[in-house]
């Protein structure tokens, strides 16, 4: 129901009445109904499913987005557990779930720290 | 791609799978609604990185599971009538109706053919004057727009020996109805992004309030799916039952009044069969009056048709995560990928397929991470 | 590569251990190279040539002995539509297919015949282009078309040309390659970028069209595998990953020699503009055909002479370590994904299709 990918929008003209523009995909472009976004303008980001734009791609939300996931977690390397550090620096590598500070049930030790819901 | 490529990045991957551990105290059964999240989390291995206690039950929101028997086996008469050319998506094709799939259809002779776009098949109704066109207009909100546009569009241009065979089904019913099952386990749930927007998030506040649910508007890359989980295991474990926007980028509140618009001019809300779930009223659209010419089901005259589904599946209680796919007594047995008895067992992201991967691991416990 | 049955069984009632699925006629999966192409041959070709044709091996070639010397065969048809695409023609995959079928045996390809099944109408300009395609191809490869057959069936009956090439080459002494020689600890080598061919090819399909720079990779593999032989290194297996892409080689190498393969995500050489196209059409590089692209399974203390030798060839620049093979999980392949999860990657059961879901 939902595979829809970002493209950016190259070129916009009405053919047979309808907005369509050619979008490209990172190299790889496709003609795209734009009627559902009247304004849409050669430069935007836009989601296409099945041939059609249906929503604009937010460009400063995707990069908010982004940057608030890489602030996840920065208290916790400041005051975070000291085994894992230690793993980190000494190079063992972590693969599969993520270092257990906790037995599941008990909060993690000394990590504390307001949750941050953006 | 750019604005894709990002949200898969490992390192932050790692810090959302960091959190979610922290905050998870207690088992939580998590429904995402979108198969196309389905196909996520099993592709990128997201199930097993989450933690023990977080059991996703994969959802109902794949068309390919859950489009009627009723309509697949009339989608198999009309692509098997000469002088018709039959249009669909690839997720279709593999579909076992009754006693076919539009594979075998086409193996037979019928003119079956993949399609990117709903606007390619009307472009084959252009080419193909003496031919009649059909397209197989499944799927959800996120993909009616495009069906309702071609629709108009072929009444606009006089297109007409083009003709939609429509079976669209819509996400807060179905949300309703897997709460209302009296043996439901799900706690939450993650919102299909793209479904949201179109509709924008509107239909979901009722629901989360009178179910007590939480509800996550989530997207599809493996970023998306982890935020979406955070949010949600934050919301259980403080016992809040909020609708959460964890998709931004793509979604806005009102979702695309363009859409919309065309949507409530092309489409009506009509009671509609989930394959292997049953009939859940107001819960799919079909063409308006406005548009009933264009109506295939009416203008192929397709009697009603005597279905058969098979008796042992039970891909509808896997939909609605009553059941895990390995407790049917069919599960790799009679019912394989390759020999599919229900519509999960087919699609690349049904619960079912994915299972059957999974098992087949376990069994011969490869070393994991 | 599959479990064949003692022996012929009824073309009425299939019978266990894997019935082939309850059609009685042929459909498109049959030819996907998969899952249903090989119930095909398990279950209705090889009960009625005999046992003497599964001894001749089931890899991409048939290795025969001749008057002390030892042969490979191979044949391979050709269907592609459209005939024309980014890169290439059906010429050229007729010609490189089956030269690579017979170097991945390890084998030096000498001769091709080639036979061609035309519908009526086809225009003769397409088949010259067809041809001269077909030269070119057989002059940079160093192999000579010595014999063919022309055949034209009705208008509704074919889809303009097929064609096929079946080649014989010459297998040096000592040269052992063969899918069963697959051992756990293997490194598992790939010539360099995957899922081009299969993009170039859609890209130009009705229904599908994209614009892309990408272009096909076919291209005859026969130096570079001569080139990986000469530096004396323990090559077991060697497979160009065709039909049902790297994927379904890999199933195959596992199934056949009862060994497990993992390979990395995160090491596979995608090109983007390939990961673009799959993402944008719902499909998984992994299951998209290759044309001038080989996998190797090497002893590991050989893997970095045979990578430097691979390197040093135009067709190997870009070759890459992507895996291994082990004792765990015989037959399947498993991959580690970029986020460290892991996902069983099975035999396609037929053509890929493009998704909405």
């Amino acid at each position: 129901m939902c595979l829809a990918v970002p493209g950016r929008v190259l070129t916009r003209e009405e053919r047979d009445g309808t907005t369509m523009a050619e979008v490209d995909f990172g190299g790889v472009r496709k003609d795209v109904c734009c009627q559902y976004i009247p304004d849409v303008e050669t430069g935007d980001y836009v989601i296409v499913h099945v041939g059609f734009a249906i929503q604009r791609l937010d460009e400063e939300s995707a990069t908010a987005t982004l940057d608030s996931f890489e602030r996840l977690g920065i208290l916790e390397e400041e005051f975070g557990d000291g085994f894992a550090l230690a793993a980190r620096q000494a190079g063992v590598p972590q693969v599969g779930p993520p270092r257990q500070t906790a037995q599941h049930g008990e909060k993690p030790q000394g990590t504390a720290q307001p949750e941050t819901t953006s | 791609m750019k604005y894709l490529d990002e949200f898969s990045n490992p390192e932050l991957a790692r810090k959302l799978l960091d959190r979610i551990h922290e905050a998870t105290t207690r088992p939580w059964a998590i429904m995402e609604v979108c198969g196309g999240q389905t196909h996520s989390i099993i592709r990128h291995g997201i199930d097993q990185l989450l933690p023990e206690q977080i059991e996703m039950i994969h959802g109902p929101g794949c068309p390919v599971c859950v489009t009627p028997l009723e309509i697949i086996d009339k989608a198999l008469e009309i692509a098997a009538r000469p002088g018709v050319i039959f249009c669909s998506f690839g997720d279709m094709l593999r579909v076992p109706g009754s006693s076919a799939d539009l594979f075998r259809i086409k193996s037979a002779g019928g003119d079956v053919r993949v399609v990117y776009s709903p606007l390619d098949a009307l472009k084959l109704a252009r080419e193909n004057p003496d031919r009649q066109v059909v397209f197989f207009g499944i799927g959800f909100e996120t993909t009616a727009p495009a069906n309702a546009m071609t629709v108009y569009q072929a009444r606009r241009l006089g297109i007409e020996n083009f003709s939609l065979l429509v079976s669209h089904v819509l996400v807060p019913p179905a949300i309703a109805a897997i709460m209302e099952a009296p043996t439901c386990r799900v706690q939450a749930f993650l919102a299909a992004g793209h479904v949201c927007s179109v509709m924008g998030t509107g239909e979901y506040p009722p629901l989360a309030e009178k179910y007590a649910v939480p509800i996550v508007v989530t997207g599809f890359e493996p970023l998306d799916i982890l935020e979406g989980v955070r949010r949600t295991v934050m919301q259980l474990e403080s016992g809040r039952h909020q609708v959460e926007n964890a998709y931004p980028r793509a979604v806005l509140a009102d979702g695309n009044p363009a859409a919309k618009a065309m949507l409530s001019n092309v489409f009506e809300v009509t009671d509609r069969t989930w394959r292997g779930i049953g009939m859940i009223p107001a819960s799919g659209w079909r063409l308006s009056d406005a548009y009933r010419e264009f109506d295939a089901e009416a203008r192929f005259d397709v009697a009603s048709i005597r279905t058969a589904e098979s008796a042992v599946c039970r891909s509808g209680e896997v939909l609605q995560g009553l059941i895990k796919p390995n407790e049917c007594a069919a599960f790799g047995r009679e019912c394989t990928p390759r020999n599919p008895l229900g519509a999960t067992m087919v699609s690349s992201e049904g619960a079912c397929a994915a299972y059957y991967l999974y098992r087949r691991l376990d069994l011969v416990a490869a070393p994991r991470g | 590569m599959v479990n064949l049955l003692p022996g012929p069984i009824e073309a009425e009632g299939w019978v266990c251990p894997a019935p082939l699925r309850d059609s009685p006629t042929i459909v498109m999966g049959h030819g996907g190279g998969g899952a249903l192409t090989a119930e095909l041959v398990a279950h209705l070709f090889l009960p009625s040539f005999g046992p003497a044709a599964a001894d001749a091996g089931l890899g991409d070639s048939a290795v025969v002995s001749v008057g002390g010397a030892r042969l490979a065969f191979s044949t391979d048809s050709y269907v592609v539509k459209p005939m024309f695409f980014p890169g290439g023609s059906i010429g050229d995959l007729a010609v490189n297919g089956t030269v690579n079928d017979l170097s991945m045996a390890g084998a030096r390809p000498l001769v091709l015949s080639t036979g061609f099944i035309l519908s009526e109408g086809t225009r003769l300009a397409d088949l010259a282009r067809v041809a001269e395609a077909m030269g070119r191809a057989a002059q940079a490869a160093g192999v000579r078309l010595v014999t063919g057959d022309t055949k034209v069936v009705d208008a509704g009956s074919g889809d303009g040309v097929f064609v096929n090439t079946s080649g014989i080459g010459l297998i040096g002494d000592g040269v052992d390659i063969r899918p069963e020689r697959a051992r756990p600890g293997d490194v598992v080598i790939v010539s360099g970028d995957i899922g081009v061919h299969g993009v170039a090819v859609l890209s130009c399909r009705e229904g599908l069209e994209f614009g892309t720079e990408v272009r096909s990779d076919t291209a005859p593999l026969g130096g570079l595998v001569a080139e990986m032989l000469a530096t004396g290194a323990d090559v077991h297996v060697l497979r160009d990953p065709t039909r049902g892409g790297v994927a379904a080689s890999l199933n195959e190498i596992a199934t056949a020699a009862g060994v497990g393969v993992e390979i990395t995500e995160r090491a596979l050489p995608i090109p983007q503009a390939v990961r673009d196209a799959c993402g944008l059409l719902g499909l998984d590089p992994l299951y998209v055909a290759n044309e001038g692209k080989l996998l190797a399974f090497v002893a590991p203390d050989d893997a970095d002479r045979v990578l430097a030798a691979m390197r040093g060839h135009e067709h190997g620049r870009d070759a890459t370590v992507i895996g291994t093979c082990v004792d765990a999980h015989p037959g399947m392949l498993v991959a580690r994904t970029g986020l460290g999860g892991t996902r069983v990657i099975d035999l396609p059961l037929g053509e890929q299709l493009p998704r909405i879901c």
